[in-house]
């Protein structure tokens, strides 16, 4: 296999990585107002990611590093194309996290409330806006090349604003939405657990029915496509992932429940990366103007480079982050939470 | 084009404010943790209360300031590809290989177990629990290596051929790109620097505390060990910074010719450093100085007797390497000038070694004040408080001076600034984007000052018995209140 093929793939990985474990955490925060009914049930609820927000957001800046050493010009002209989306992006990325820091350490319903509503908002507007951006990347924008190489977007936001796109990004915001309520099921005690279960059915069966419609619509697209089968199997196997999901979680097996769940959010990546095989973005000006995978990538010598790191560093990572949730596999319920706030805090 | 939409100014403007705003809780992160790792295992090798109990407090202020280093950090690697994509084609294949190492080798590894650190203490053993944090250092310090080299590369271009046919500079050499002298002497002044900064805010605290004779035991330890902390860490900033200033006479003489400003070769006692200067506003005439002779030519290449370039030499010769015929945007900027903004650079320069070697004076006469018996003046509880943002400050304009003093390049002698900007980005997008960034960084940056002030002054906490350690596989965890939680 070409090694532009491999990153293609190491990349892919590293974004599937990011919205299975960053996926939850941002569930977790759109549940928040949801289920949590009082203070101590919304810190119960922000415990459940607690130690583990940190890393999962890492995959993505690591993603991120990665696609810019492997494809530097997927990440120019991405990058500089989606620039107000990834503004807001970023903007709700900083307020959430510092909020999980922040939320604590001040006390009375005023200052909780705020750093609450940046939780909230601030994991609902990323997965709703990298499920728009990677809808566009294989329905088409407006790229053309450049005289001097490379690629430049032409549209505007706006461009990015159309029905396929949005139900995309509606589908990755339900799925993260689903995701987490399932991880909160998994991962408390007692009543909140119970909640947790059953708003993770009824969100489970909208996303059921924003996921069928985009799935089905990604796959009549490229039905015409050279090889079909790279968009039809995986679509399917999120479809049945995701119905298993739903199943299981009605019958109570949250582990079950969750990984499919997981499998899910990665078989719907790879249909989006199946569908944008070969090509890294689809130009909707001239089918002539896409992003060929190879014409986009670094040189040889880098990408080798690169793939060395990956293949020494990548099993460590997933070493030491299994262990991290070894270490905080406990469930976690409201006797844990202090009382009097923030006098336990750290 | 309208001035004030102009997307390379505002591209540059928002580049200089995220990445100095980075930097204030970048070097804390950094310093803090070894700190805070010294503090913890002189816990656990000693078993004395007064260390664990500082071990939570700096801890928590470490803790505060971490999620802000986190965060501002997605923006830095965001903007390389919204702001400056042409810059981010062109040099992708090498300035991305570090940066993707950065996230493979070292941050990840930082960000797991910062996470078992700050949650461990109820779940994990000891020792293990004391590993975390020492793992927590050296990951800061290894990405902090990455980004040096990454940034040595714009400075100092070297493992690279121009690859005509691609448009675009590609990777020749791993080893000269993670070994290039700037990053090799940049990386330890930077962690020095951090070391600096980090022990001036626990000096500070401390000094709030003992003026108020409160926690005296924790606060005079936590005294001692961050003045020594300081001092030391002001002689490997010195000494490195030496080297650094000859690196760079090396390989960017314009650099340190604007840093004196100096326009004109000089040699020997000529080539005198200025401690101040008073000149035309435009600084190439000078109209009152006082100057220590030899001093430039010292610290240019270590000798009394040796050369340094001047401004006007510099620029005659880089006109003729980089503006010839044929010659484009791409190595010619388009006002034909070779020479950085002279000001910015001559004053940055001073007030980054004057300011840190204010900062190490207070801990000098700090150490000898507070030696043991003796009845510490009111006033020098206040200087200590008052001292502790100034090796901020030394760190921030010395990050002016070396970014400033690299222009007009972006990647010296390879690119400069001005073509690397995104061509397809209007500037009132940038200027939104400049907007949003100032008013939600400068929000935050007053909540994360108050916690800070807050958490220190409520001073060490009480420790209990529930703040030991588990044996890692503890039952009882299900039926009482944790110590670590948001």
């Amino acid at each position: 296999m070409e090694l532009t093929t491999v990153w293609f793939l190491i990349v892919g990985a590293l974004l599937i990585g990011y919205f299975v474990l960053d996926g939850f955490d941002f569930g977790v925060g759109m549940a928040l107002p949801l289920l949590g009914k009082d203070d101590t049930d919304r810190r119960v609820i922000i415990n459940t990611i607690g130690p583990v927000w940190d890393l999962n957001e890492t995959w993505l800046i690591v993603a991120g590093a990665c696609l810019f050493a492997a494809f530097p010009e997927w990440y120019a002209t991405m990058f500089s194309g989606f620039y107000l989306a990834l503004l807001l992006i970023l903007v709700a990325l900083i307020l959430r996290g510092v909020s999980f820091e922040y939320r604590h350490q001040g006390k009375g319903a005023q200052w909780t409330g705020w750093f609450d509503r940046f939780i909230f908002w601030g994991s609902l507007v990323p997965p709703l806006l990298w499920g728009t951006a990677f809808a566009n990347l294989i329905h088409g924008v407006p790229i053309e090349p450049l005289e001097m190489g490379g690629w430049v977007y032409t549209g505007t936001l706006l461009t990015l604003l159309n029905p396929y796109s949005l139900l995309g990004g509606a589908t990755v915001l339900l799925l993260c939405f689903t995701h987490g309520l399932v991880f909160i099921a998994l991962k408390t005690e007692g009543d909140i657990r119970v909640r947790a279960r059953a708003l993770a059915t009824k969100i489970g069966l909208v996303t059921l029915v924003a996921a069928a419609g985009f799935l089905v619509w990604t796959v009549l697209e490229h039905l015409g496509d050279e090889n079909p089968l790279l968009v039809i199997v995986p679509a399917a196997l999120a479809a049945v992932s995701l119905v298993s999901a739903i199943v299981l979680n009605l019958r109570a097996r949250e582990g079950w429940a969750f990984t499919f769940n997981a499998l899910t959010i990665a078989f719907a990546l790879l249909t989006i990366f199946g569908a944008l095989f070969p090509h890294l973005m689809v130009s909707s000006t001239d089918p002539a103007y896409s992003m060929p995978i190879a014409g986009a990538a670094s040189s040889q010598k880098t990408l080798e480079l690169m793939t060395w790191v990956a293949v020494f560093t990548l099993p460590l990572v997933l070493a030491y982050q299994a262990w991290t949730y070894w270490v905080f596999r406990k469930r976690i319920s409201r006797t844990h939470i202090p009382s009097e706030e923030p006098a336990g805090a750290h | 084009m309208n001035e004030f939409l102009d997307a390379l100014t505002l591209a540059r403007w928002q580049f200089g404010l995220t990445t100095l705003y980075h930097f204030l809780f970048v070097p804390l992160t950094i310093g803090l943790a070894l700190l805070v790792a010294i503090l913890q295992s002189a816990w656990v090798a000693t078993g004395k209360v007064k260390y664990l109990r500082l071990t939570k407090l700096y801890g928590k202020i470490f803790l505060i300031n971490f999620a802000m280093g986190v965060v501002t950090g997605i923006v830095q690697e965001f903007q390389f590809g919204m702001n400056w994509s042409n810059y981010s084609r062109f040099v992708g294949d090498i300035f991305g290989a570090p940066l993707a190492m950065e996230g493979l080798i070292a941050f990840f590894f930082e960000a797991t177990f910062i996470g078992l650190w700050i949650f461990g203490w109820d779940r994990l053993p000891k020792k293990i629990h004391l590993m975390t944090i020492w793992f927590v250092w050296i990951g800061s310090a290894a990405s902090a290596y990455f980004i040096l080299a990454a940034n040595a590369f714009m400075q100092n271009p070297q493992g690279y051929v121009l690859n005509e046919e691609r448009g675009r500079a590609e990777l020749a050499d791993i080893g000269a790109v993670l070994l290039n002298p700037v990053a090799i002497t940049q990386f330890p002044h930077t962690i020095f620097a951090s070391i600096m900064f980090a022990a001036t805010v626990m000096v500070a605290v401390a000094a709030w505390h003992l003026a108020r004779n409160q926690f005296v035991d924790e606060m005079r330890a936590s005294l001692r060990f961050g003045l020594w902390a300081n001092i030391l860490a002001f002689l490997g900033v010195g000494l490195t910074g030496h080297s650094l200033g000859m690196v760079m006479t090396e390989t960017q003489p314009m650099k340190m010719a604007a840093a004196e400003a100096l326009y004109a070769n000089a040699t020997g006692a000529d080539a005198s450093f200025s401690i101040f200067s008073w000149g035309t506003p435009d600084g190439a005439h000078e109209i009152f100085s006082i100057r220590i002779p030899y001093l430039l030519s010292f610290l240019s290449d270590g000798t009394f007797s040796g050369t340094v370039e001047g401004i006007n030499d510099l620029q005659a010769e880089y006109t003729e390497a980089f503006c010839g015929a044929g010659s484009t945007l791409l190595t010619c900027p388009s006002d034909g000038s070779f020479v950085p903004i002279v000001w910015v650079t001559y004053w940055a320069f001073r007030w980054m070694i004057g300011l840190g070697a204010l900062a190490t004076l207070v801990s000098v006469v700090g150490l000898w004040l507070t030696r043991k018996h003796r009845e510490v003046p009111a006033w020098a509880w206040k200087v200590a408080v008052w001292t502790a943002p100034v090796p901020m400050i030394a760190s921030l304009v010395g990050w002016i001076f070396t970014e400033m003093g690299r222009q007009p390049w972006i990647v010296f002698g390879v690119m400069t600034t001005e073509s690397a900007v995104s061509p397809g980005v209007p500037g009132w997008a940038v200027l939104v984007s400049l907007i949003v960034f100032t008013i939600v960084y400068g929000g935050l940056a007053v909540v994360e000052f108050k916690l800070i002030v807050k958490a220190a002054q409520a001073g060490p906490p009480e420790v209990t018995a529930t703040s030991e350690h588990g044996d890692g596989n503890d039952d009882d965890i299900d039926h009482r209140t944790l110590t670590t939680v948001y």
